[in-house]
């Protein structure tokens, strides 16, 4: 039993959050809003280079062959920088789908997606839009007990502008055929499932760093501005919001990395870990862009002022993969079951 | 990562839950802050000791069983599962003891700890004063040195388990010119001593849980000092600390609390509303990210790690997530929220009302929330000081 991460874990870690920090300024972000296709390929090929798109690929694909423990650590960065575009729908959700999905698939696009020369979004009925599916050269969607692979010249995207310029949703249109069909039946359930506790997951871990970042501004800010000749950061009033909105965020830190072991491990837990994540990383980051705004005065409620980039981003992470009444009923349903496996030594599988 | 149990750990478990399950009291014990509670706690605290249990991770020269942090959890998961009976000797064993182990000399070590381990020695804790509370630097009881001891004088407030108590800690003003935070030193005060009146408290639920202590030229030993003269404040901070941070409430506390209130919910479904029922739900999992973040912790100690400012988050989590289990329980319960447990009506749920008014006050002790927020701003967040 060892509930930490390891020194590599965290030069990974550390390592892109430097790069990220200097490659994703909000001006980067902006103009990539700004910008028709909304993808910058510069940044999209160096974060291959540094290991964040193969992270699941293994290293036979040249991939880096990690798991959920170590990207669980790099998404967060992914949403500390308010990053756009695809990056934990393609590194965290279709990489290891293609994986699993093994055969010509795998064979045709593993490599390349791992070394950022395609890209790959999974379209699940969890998400009636698909993210960036624009600039997917794969797209894996569900219909029916089906799983299909298509290419985009196959289907027809209709653009739906949502409160994130950064993560472009698209209504997806297509004929599925046997010639697109790549699992069926329970094998298909079993990868979308998985496909979904992975996308969940990815999404507490972005907004957990979105969570940190709109802390820091918000810290930053109340240090700065002075209001009755004092900083506004040293009234009670703005330190205890604060103070509660950092509470928040460190206790769903660790559920937010036992759901990443979970995913990683196969543990029976998993559906429950990572709805317990997503609920309590989506909380945390709605309350520290509360805390934030209000902190920040009439100045957060500019388009100028940073803030709404991570406030957007956090709003949409917590709707895509499972908003949160669904991953509430999937914790009630184990909870309140019959003879349900809780209380003191039944946290850890192997507890009992 | 390694979220998984060792065979040693597991077996650990299973040892503890046999020798549990075999001598834990079949009925609840009387409350410890009644006279006869109070006796019937410490033969238990006798019991747990003679099985080996009563302090897991101390070393075993001093009463200890030499275990780890991580089987100190587990320890604690299955003392919690088994219903085992609270300790009365908190202060003692989770709050004194790993003071001395940092504070102490050998000598002092060697006079207290094992003591403290078997709960022969009682402890009650003297930080409050009439006009000291959240300004805890304002402290004015006295300790006056003449040779070799301390004359006290003044006034400690609010000790629980003062009314029953063997021995008192805290901190006095040794240095009469002194102000806040310097001149002060830290006793270790027996209760018997001549000059020393105990006047109990009654609590909100009724009971004398804590006590008003009075000093008047009680002669105490320089010896009774941890740590040199003047440095009650490092040594009090530390103690806070452990008070805040892991010992004082593992998780298994709350995780058990959560599921009782689960079992209340399943057992009263027309009160259960669909708001109340996602409570619960929210309740079970702060239990689990309590539990969760405490094992990170224990993790970051087990390699060389310090528990610091973030004692506080974790204080306000415990006590908030306390009080709104309790609310729950109550509201779940109905009308029969206003029973006290020997109402026969109350057929076994009476102490969801002990455990609210109990949990009423987590909020207010080890440092008030709003002190912990001041922390968490200032220390963790890095806001400017306020005032
Ligand atoms: C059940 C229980 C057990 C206790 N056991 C012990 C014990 O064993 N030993 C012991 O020494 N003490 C004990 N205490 C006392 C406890 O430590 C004090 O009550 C606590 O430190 C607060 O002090 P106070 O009661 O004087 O309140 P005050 O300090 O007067 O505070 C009153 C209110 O003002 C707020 N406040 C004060 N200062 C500030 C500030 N700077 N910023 C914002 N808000 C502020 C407080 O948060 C609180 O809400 C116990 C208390 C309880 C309820």
């Amino acid at each position: 039993m060892r509930f930490a991460f390891s020194d590599d874990q965290q030069l990974l870690q550390g390592a892109v959050r430097e790069f990220l920090r200097k490659e994703c300024t909000p001006e980067v972000v902006r103009a990539l809003w700004a910008d028709a296709r909304g993808h910058a390929p510069g940044l999209w090929a160096q974060l291959a280079e540094l290991g964040v798109l193969g992270a699941l690929v293994p290293e036979a694909q040249g991939g880096m062959g990690l798991d959920e423990r170590d990207l669980v650590l790099l998404l967060e960065e992914v949403g500390r920088a308010a990053l756009p575009g695809p990056v934990a729908a393609c590194a965290a959700v279709a990489a290891p789908l293609v994986r699993e999905l093994g055969g010509a698939t795998a064979e045709r696009w593993l490599a390349a997606l791992g070394a950022g020369r395609a890209i790959a979004v999974v379209g699940h009925p969890a998400n009636p839009f698909v993210t960036d599916a624009h600039l997917a050269d794969l797209l894996l969607l569900a219909r029916g007990p089906e799983l299909h692979a298509v290419e985009r010249a196959a289907v027809r995207l209709v653009h739906q502008p949502a409160s994130d310029p950064g993560r472009r949703l698209h209504g997806v249109e297509w004929e599925p055929g046997a010639g697109t069909r790549v699992a069926s039946g329970a094998e298909a359930e079993r990868l979308l499932a998985a496909a979904f506790d992975r996308g969940a997951l990815a999404a507490a871990a972005q907004a957990l760093g979105a969570a940190d970042r709109m802390l820091e501004l918000a810290v930053a800010y109340a240090s700065q501005r002075e209001q009755f000749g004092r900083p506004i950061g040293s009234f009670q009033a703005v330190q205890h919001q604060l103070a509660d909105a950092k509470v928040r965020v460190e206790y769903a830190r660790p559920v937010v990395y036992k759901a990443a072991w979970a995913v990683a491990t196969g543990a029976a837990s998993r559906p429950v870990d990572v709805s317990h994540a997503k609920l309590a990383a989506g909380e945390a980051a709605a309350l520290a862009a509360r805390r934030s705004l209000q902190a920040h005065g009439a100045i957060g409620y500019t388009w100028e002022q940073d803030l709404h980039l991570w406030m957007r981003r956090a709003w949409s992470l917590a709707l895509e993969w499972g908003d949160p009444p669904l991953h509430l009923a999937r914790v009630s349903d184990f909870v309140l079951a019959d003879g349900a496996p809780i209380g003191p030594g039944r946290t850890f599988e192997g507890g009992s | 990562m390694e979220l998984v149990y060792t065979p040693a750990q597991q077996a650990f478990r299973a040892e503890a839950r046999a020798w549990l399950e075999a001598n834990v009291p079949p009925a609840p014990l009387g409350s410890f802050d009644t006279a006869e509670g109070a006796a019937e706690h410490r033969a238990w605290e006798k019991r747990l000791h003679a099985g080996g249990w009563a302090m897991v991770p101390w070393p075993v020269e001093y009463g200890g069983r030499g275990a780890d942090l991580l089987e100190w959890l587990i320890f604690e998961e299955e003392y919690y599962r088994a219903g085992a009976p609270k300790r009365i000797n908190q202060n003692g064993i989770f709050l004194l003891g790993p003071t001395i182990m940092e504070f102490g000399t050998p000598e002092q070590k060697a006079r207290f700890l094992p003591r403290i381990a078997s709960s022969e020695d009682v402890w009650a804790q003297g930080w409050s004063e009439p006009n000291a509370g959240s300004d805890m630097a304002a402290i004015q009881a006295s300790a006056r040195r003449d040779g070799d001891h301390y004359v006290l004088r003044g006034q400690k407030t609010w000790a629980s388990r003062g009314a029953f108590a063997d021995w008192l800690f805290g901190m006095f003003r040794t240095d009469p010119a002194s102000e806040r935070h310097k001149g002060l030193s830290f006793l270790l005060v027996p209760l018997d001593t001549p000059g020393v009146t105990v006047r109990p408290i009654a609590q909100l639920d009724g009971e004398t849980g804590f006590a008003e202590v009075f000093f008047d030229d009680a002669r105490v030993p320089v010896a009774n000092r941890l740590a040199g003269e003047g440095e009650g404040w490092k040594v009090a901070m530390a103690t806070a600390g452990f008070e805040r941070g892991l010992m004082l409430r593992s998780p298994a506390r709350f995780q058990s609390t959560a599921r009782r209130l689960v079992e209340l919910c399943r057992a009263n479904p027309a009160t259960a509303s669909e708001a109340l029922r996602e409570e619960v739900v929210r309740c079970w999992m702060d239990a689990e990210a309590y539990t969760l973040e405490t094992y990170r912790t224990v993790s970051r100690l087990l390699a060389g790690g310090k528990i610091g400012f973030e004692a506080s988050l974790n204080k306000i989590f415990w006590s908030e997530l306390d009080v709104r289990m309790h609310e729950t329980a109550l509201r779940l319960l109905g009308h029969r929220a206003d029973l006290l447990p020997e109402a026969p009506a109350a057929a076994g749920v009476g102490d969801w009302l002990d455990g609210y008014l109990f949990s009423l006050s987590g909020p207010i002790y080890a440092g008030t929330n709003e002190i912990q927020r001041n922390l968490i701003a200032e220390r963790i967040l890095g806001l400017p000081r306020s005032g």
